[in-house]
């Protein structure tokens, strides 16, 4: 299934863009995406601090995606 | 009514604009006249906060900062002007804040807000407005203001992006909203996260946010509209795309005393790198020997000063392993041999390489060692 990813951050900057769309298999949760994503890019495993929302609502690891869901994926920023 | 309230001819023409308000009228000026909030931080945000809660007759205001006002801080941060450059900003912010609105009182601390005085520098305020600029100081202030039972409107910004949010506030069924902790419980690696130093910030990006925190503190203390508690506001200035997540409480999670934040947000040591001086690589060009030199910068600074190396930015590494060879020594170098190691750590563990070594110094060493007609920058 396809997701839609917005990343925030300095996870923009880990997976080279702000919008892209990843191929999930059916049912994947929040942590099975995460696993993807610090497989795919290797920094991502060091942004151990990390929001992740779906359609605008925070989400736990154990959460399932949907097909069509707007993944975002928020790390902390700290300038002021 | 009482008479600290009481708003006298001058202010009831001031605050003209708010007295008509429907929804905040009278009733809310003087809530406003009666409020104190603390403003940690005047740096972007805290000047587009402080200028506004001033304007708006917020009756005293704190404020922590230790310091002082540098000619790259007005970039962005709009309370200052060049005559206050070198001057404390918490006494710059001062002067100018009361010559906006001389009704109102503005104490300052020109002290770091640390986990000795922070209980004791929020105590006698409403509410903590927090414009910190790293996260040891953001985590003081998050967990400083649950356990003194403190709103805190939240801001954070980097690069184009900004978030912000009210913490810990006190809800109708007597609990309290979600605090930063809720949303990120541990810091990340410094290394991973710029500064607006090292990252960049536009300009005008804490003016939007910093206003953001004005708007919700003056709800706060006013009484006024629905608080951005439970929630993360998440805005791209960029694309002004802008998200408000819903954000629980997360079970379990208490605050019980306040730590070394210092230590908590400490880098973990990095894996070392194999290195070589800028006298060795010298040597090893002086007699052709057969190695790849790699430069990990940005185009721009490949145009300052170079060593004739093959640029690959830091972004583009992931991408670009095909280009590192295998066979031979392959010498990264940088500005100052920072981001030239951590590409090596990357490839390390991305390549399983084992070839890489690091300019010790980088460019700067080279400058200064070997060639000193080099730009250093």
């Amino acid at each position: 299934m396809q997701v839609r990813i917005l990343a925030f951050g300095i996870a923009r900057d880990i997976l080279g863009a702000g919008n892209l769309s990843l191929d999930l298999p059916q049912g994947a949760t929040v942590a099975e995406l995460k696993a993807r994503l610090c497989r795919d890019y290797p920094s991502f495993e060091k942004l151990a601090s990390l929001a992740i929302a779906l359609n605008a609502e925070y989400a736990s690891d154990s959460q399932a995606i949907s097909t069509g869901d707007e993944v975002a994926i928020i790390p902390p920023v700290s300038g002021g | 009514m009482t008479n600290r309230e009481k708003l006298d001819q001058e202010e009831l023409r001031r605050y003209a604009r708010h007295l008509a308000l429907p929804g905040f009228g009278m009733e809310g000026q003087q809530k406003l006249k009666a409020g104190r909030v603390l403003v940690i931080g005047a740096g972007g945000l805290g000047a587009p906060v402080l200028l506004y809660l001033a304007a708006a007759g917020v009756g005293r205001i704190g404020i922590v900062d230790f310091d002082r006002v540098e000619e790259t801080n007005l970039q962005r941060q709009v309370l200052y002007t060049v005559q206050d450059v070198g001057r404390f900003k918490a006494e710059a912010a001062r002067e100018r804040l009361l010559a906006l609105n001389p009704h109102i009182s503005v104490e300052v601390f020109t002290v770091p807000f640390s986990r000795e005085n922070a209980l004791e520098l929020i105590a006698p305020f409403d509410v903590v407005v927090d414009g910190t600029d790293n996260f040891p100081t953001r985590y003081l202030s998050n967990d400083a203001c649950v356990l003194a039972g403190k709103p805190l409107v939240y801001g954070s910004i980097f690069r184009f992006e900004g978030q912000a949010a009210v913490f810990n506030h006190l809800l109708e069924d007597g609990q309290r909203s979600p605090n930063y902790r809720d949303i990120f419980p541990t810091p990340p690696p410094p290394e991973l996260v710029p500064n607006c130093a090292e990252g960049g910030v536009l300009g005008v990006l804490p003016g939007i946010i910093g206003s953001i925190q004005a708007n919700e503190a003056i709800k706060l203390l006013a009484g006024i509209g629905e608080p951005l508690a439970g929630k993360l506001l998440v805005m791209d200035a960029a694309n002004l795309a802008t998200r408000i997540l819903k954000i629980p409480k997360t079970p379990g999670l208490e605050i019980r005393e306040l730590i070394d934040y210092e230590q908590f947000c400490a880098p973990t040591p990095p894996a070392p790198v194999r290195e070589i001086s800028v006298q060795e690589l010298q040597g090893l060009l002086a007699q052709n020997a057969d190695i790849q030199l790699i430069d990990v910068r940005e185009p721009y600074e490949y145009g300052i000063a170079n060593l004739g190396g093959e640029l690959i930015p830091p972004g583009e590494i992931p991408a670009s392993a095909a280009r590192i060879a295998r066979d031979k020594m392959v010498v990264f170098y940088c500005r100052s041999g920072k981001r030239s190691a951590e590409a090596i750590r990357q490839l390390r563990q991305q390549e399983g390489l084992d070839n890489l070594c690091n300019l010790r110094g980088g460019i700067l060493a080279w400058a200064r060692e070997i060639d000193p007609s080099m730009k250093q920058y």
